[in-house]
């Protein structure tokens, strides 16, 4: 009986599909991302839109996960032969997949190739230079871009009779201590993705290198220099101030941003995107800042550099898949879409006139929390320390640099000890990946 | 069972005949292929790609591969950190193995006493089986995270500065704790077989003979009990060594500072975030020789020990 009763439905269902079947095929595009929650939501309602502006095509998307596990489901599946059109690929992993020639395909190339119209120009630079060639060539499309900023919570410093917002690193530790004798006895400041904001956003910051070669963007044959005085003398302050909880530690990824949201640390740096979080959970006043700076290096600050995750085209589809992937891309792209996005999502626009019209319609009066970041990246001209990283096993180094500037916190070593020798692993790391990419 | 209906009178004939005879071999290979492929499929298949793997120098996509011997082991056994980790796993095991055993051997031989509610102890030692690795690591990680937990409140109350996220002590006493609860039960649940299967003639023997309820525990009970566990011992090692995987996933991801780095999250790291297939198949062949050996000594010496 029940098998009767499935054997039907199944035969209605296979004839509701072939009813359904529009007269010509319809070219799946298959995106793999990682984004959950609201940002899922974006998702879904942009395919959802770009499949209801044509009949030619059909984007799906599929959530697979944390940004590594969808990276490396993307690389398990092009290793079995069925990789998806498209995959987000958080910025740390954009040296493991420019290195994999043959299974990318370049978006300039993808552009060029299907006939799409397409202006480089037309894009923030600070956003695309990550994710482009040291000639301007974009490699992926930049989807969800945020940069580092400074949390601040505004009844925090009323208590401790701070008048202005910090701008720089000797005010940022000078009011810690305020707010730590104000009663905020375990924080006085934090941040998250400890290595993003003390290592490479510091660097960029103050304009001084991270690693040779443009940050690697000129050649996987870089090697790490971040053992400078400025990076030992930010570290060594830090080392110092965890001692009395000035300063205090909340691990490698974001997980402790509910510190700040809880009201436990006062003043935190961390994601631009941490926005929606603090705007649904912080119940005190609050707003963001640019990230401090040391006013005794010269030209600082620089401009900031990106966070967040880029489409990456994969090799191996048809022409006219290809040319669905274009068409997305350039759907995307547009001004209005980008507009809704940003508004949406809180994820920074990537064209300059969805940037332009978002300020013309007076958003950031309302939301200036959101500007921060693009006045960030916008600062000055990127040089060569502040366009992007392009590191080999980026997810690896970040943990030892992480491992490193953690052995230092807990005292077991100093600060320039700490850095000499996540420099040096991390070139060893480095030399590895050079060698099985150059083969 | 059925030795037992056969009759004395007969002349042993039909006692040969219960064995089962293959008079064509056919049907033993036969019997035996689903059993062999599906070990085949699932143990050695993946078990020689591991190896073949860890003599190869590939990029995560497969598109480079070159041939390099012993290159991967090598690299391995010059990195101090690779030591580290071995001895960490070790000390990982023993704490683990020895607090969860212990603590369920206390928790069976008090519940194997008649007591009022025995069948509701017992079954509600037994649950924390069910939890999985990950939401036990959770669990934890409520309770003792710095900021939000309950227990980390309290330790700071008495004076303990506790930081799991800077100290290593504090995370690695995390990571035991959570791991040697999370198997508590299913060691519970062994003991609490053995002990029931203790002749109880045996015990009120001794107690005739005067002996008084620890020294019958050490002289009657603990001995009579060391097969199960012998098996246990074995049973908790391996499971100190492979599954303790989710619940660090979950609550230190191997930090802070490699203190919760074990030779198994080390695969996972290298293998699968770094994207170094070659070193991380290499560090699988090792460990799984490390175990081979490991299980091996346990047979040959610890074993001897055992009263069947």
């Amino acid at each position: 009986m029940a098998l009767r009763k499935f054997g039907a439905a199944a035969a209605v269902t296979v004839t509701l599909a072939f009813a359904t079947t529009p007269a010509h095929a319809v070219t799946e595009i298959q995106w793999w991302h990682a984004m959950t929650g609201a940002n899922n939501d974006v998702i879904v309602k942009l395919a959802e839109e770009f499949n209801a502006s044509q009949t030619d095509y059909k984007v799906l998307p599929s959530y697979k996960g944390s940004y590594p596990d969808t990276m490396n489901a993307g690389i398990a599946a092009f290793r079995a032969g069925n990789a998806p059109h498209l995959l987000q690929v958080f910025e740390v992993g954009t040296a493991t997949m420019m290195a994999a020639t043959g299974a990318v395909k370049p978006v300039y190339k993808l552009m060029a190739d299907a006939g799409e119209k397409f202006d480089p120009k037309a894009y923030l630079p600070a956003i695309t230079g990550y994710y482009s060639t040291s000639k301007g060539e974009m490699l992926s499309f930049p989807f969800n871009s945020s940069s580092t900023v400074m949390w601040i919570n505004k009844d925090a410093l009323k208590k401790a009779n701070i008048a202005e917002i910090p701008k720089t690193w000797p005010e940022v530790f000078e009011d810690a201590k305020k707010l730590k004798a104000a009663g905020y006895a375990t924080c006085g400041f934090s941040n998250a993705w400890v290595t993003w904001v003390n290592l490479e956003q510091l660097s960029a910051w103050q304009n001084v290198p991270l690693s040779t070669k443009a940050n690697g963007l000129d050649g996987f044959d870089t090697t790490l220099e971040f053992n400078g005085p400025l990076q030992v003398k930010h570290l060594q302050t830090l080392v110092d101030l965890q001692k009395d909880k000035t300063y205090d530690y909340s691990g490698r990824t974001n997980t402790g941003e509910g510190r700040f949201t809880s009201g436990e640390c006062p003043i935190f740096l961390t994601s631009s995107a941490f926005f929606g979080q603090v705007k649904a959970n912080a119940k005190f006043d609050f707003t963001n800042a640019p990230m401090p700076y040391y006013p005794d290096v010269k030209g600082a600050p620089q401009n900031s550099i990106i966070g967040g995750a880029s489409l990456w085209v994969m090799g191996g589809k048809t022409p006219e898949e290809y040319k669905g992937v274009a068409k997305f891309l350039s759907f995307l792209s547009d001004t209005d879409r980008q507009v809704a996005i940003h508004k949406a999502s809180g994820y920074l626009p990537i064209t300059k006139a969805a940037y332009s019209k978002a300020k013309a319609e007076g958003f950031y009066k309302d939301q200036p929390y959101l500007e921060t970041p693009l006045l960030e990246l916008t600062n000055k001209e990127p040089t060569e320390n502040s366009r992007g990283l392009r590191l080999g096993n980026m997810v690896q180094l970040r943990d030892i640099w992480a491992e490193e500037i953690e052995g230092a916190l807990a005292g077991k070593k100093s600060a320039k000890e700490a850095l000499d020798a996540a420099v040096q692993r991390g070139n060893a790391m480095l030399r590895q990946f050079e060698r099985t990419v150059s083969k | 069972m059925m030795d037992a209906r056969v009759k004395p009178a007969h002349d042993g004939s039909e006692l040969m005949q219960k064995q089962s005879v293959f008079h064509s071999p056919l049907l033993a290979f036969l019997l035996l292929v689903p059993q062999v492929s599906i070990v085949l499929i699932f143990f050695y298949w993946p078990a020689l790609q591991a190896v073949w793997q860890s003599f190869l120098l590939q990029d995560a996509f497969g598109l480079s591969t070159s041939f390099v011997w012993f290159e991967n082991y090598a690299d391995l056994l010059s990195q101090p950190e690779y030591f580290n980790a071995i001895v960490r796993t070790f000390v990982f095991s023993a704490a683990i193995a020895g607090s969860s055993l212990s603590f369920a051997l206390l928790l069976a031989v008090m519940a194997d006493k008649p007591i009022r509610g025995a069948g509701i102890y017992r079954t509600l030692l037994i649950w924390p089986y069910a939890v999985a690795p990950a939401v036990a690591g959770v669990l934890w990680v409520f309770m003792l995270h710095p900021s939000l937990g309950v227990l980390a409140r309290g330790l700071r109350n008495m004076g303990i500065d506790w930081n799991p996220l800077l100290n290593g002590d504090h995370a690695v006493i995390l990571i035991v704790l959570a791991a040697a609860w999370k198997q508590i039960s299913y060691n519970f649940l062994f003991f609490l077989a053995g002990l029931q299967s203790i002749p109880k003639s045996v015990l009120e023997a001794a107690a005739i003979d005067g002996a008084r309820p620890m020294r019958r525990f050490w002289t009657v009970t603990f001995p009579l009990l060391t097969p199960t566990i012998f098996f246990l011992i074995v049973v908790n090692i391996v499971y100190a060594f492979f599954d303790t995987f989710g619940i660090i996933d979950a609550m230190t991801g191997g930090g802070p500072a490699k203190a919760t780095e074990t030779l198994v999250y080390k695969v996972y790291l290298d293998g699968l975030l770094g994207g170094n297939l070659g070193s991380s198949a290499a560090q699988s062949v090792m460990l799984m020789i490390i175990v081979i050996g490991l299980t091996a000594i346990q047979f040959r010496y610890v074993e001897r020990k055992v009263t069947y």
